[in-house]
């Protein structure tokens, strides 16, 4: 007995060396997915953010059809490198809507002008609030809306090229 | 030198990840007048995990997100909503991940646990010392 336990230290020892080994090893993961998704969409109601589409309301994602909710700014570099790739789906035909964070209207209207505006509508929340209500933790990240207006999926970071296919399957998916 | 050149020009550039221009918000950096109501939002603040810089509470972070949810927090205390409240709406939509305070869900049991069972261990040991003395 009293020799099996003169191990024990340094089996402890090992465990906690494995253990940490392990945590440093790993990739680290920092994204943080919303709670939301499976749920219906927070109430909100915001003020347009460009000058050539209109506000957006919690109400008008849920029109029957799914729809792409995609969370941008125009300071936000990422959101600049997904542009291509939301033209890409509104051109098959994606209802696209966006909400902008912490911007303001003329910055907005720049960045369409210089990367395209795949956007029906535009809704502009100046301090977060409503991003902070949807559990989304960053710019950009996009949310797939069923017809009833609940959250089906969430993706966080910029759509890639290659993401494009997913996101049309899981739009499709929520019909 | 080349590689000096472009450390240097590395270090002196903007940072990438940019924030947004906008001022912070009205209670981003602004205490609530009423200092009991302040003390609640601060003690709340201090709990709350920072999205953007991920060890670190809102209260501490500078990210404009981080500034964004002070301000939210300090309205809803001024229009009279409780801290805990306002905690288990964030916990609602970014999960037990966005709070510091422990909470007592099974997961954690091992850890509320281990500090009785560690004083358990140590009583018996003494007890089999004192014994061991006195015979």
């Amino acid at each position: 007995m009293k020799r099996l336990l003169i191990w024990l230290p340094l089996a402890i020892f090992l465990g906690f060396f494995a253990l940490f080994a392990s945590g440093l090893l790993k990739p680290d993961d920092r994204v943080i997915t919303s709670k939301l998704v499976g749920k219906t969409l927070p109430a909100f109601s915001l003020p347009a953010a460009a000058s050539d589409r209109p506000g957006l309301a919690s109400t008008e994602l849920a029109t029957g059809k799914p729809r792409l909710l995609n969370i941008f700014a125009s300071w936000c570099l990422p959101c600049a490198a997904e542009a291509p790739q939301l033209m890409a789906l509104a051109q098959q035909g994606v209802n696209i809507d966006a909400i902008a964070i912490r911007d303001a209207r003329a910055d907005v209207d720049r960045f369409l002008a210089r990367y395209g505006n795949p956007y029906a509508r535009i809704g502009l929340d100046a301090r977060s609030n409503v991003q902070i209500a949807l559990g989304s933790s960053g710019v950009p990240e996009s949310f797939v809306i069923d017809g009833k207006g609940r959250i089906v999926y969430q993706h966080v970071g910029d759509i890639r090229a290659d993401d494009v296919p997913m996101i049309l399957q899981r739009l499709k998916d929520a019909q | 030198m080349r590689m000096l050149a472009a450390l240097i020009a590395m270090l002196l550039s903007a940072p990438v990840l940019a924030q947004s221009a906008l001022p912070p918000a009205p209670y981003a950096n602004r205490q609530i007048s009423d200092p009991a109501q302040e003390r609640k939002a601060k003690a709340l603040m201090e709990t709350i995990r920072c999205l953007t810089c991920q060890s670190q509470s809102i209260a501490d972070s500078d990210a404009s997100l981080a500034g964004d949810m002070r301000s939210q927090i300090r309205e809803r205390i001024m229009a009279g909503e409780e801290p805990e409240h306002i905690r288990a709406w964030l916990i609602e939509r970014y999960g037990d991940w966005v709070s510091y305070e422990p909470t007592a869900d099974p997961i954690l049991w091992p850890l509320w646990g281990a500090p009785v069972l560690l004083i358990g261990l140590g009583l018996l040991v003494l007890r089999g010392r004192i014994r061991r003395k006195r015979s």
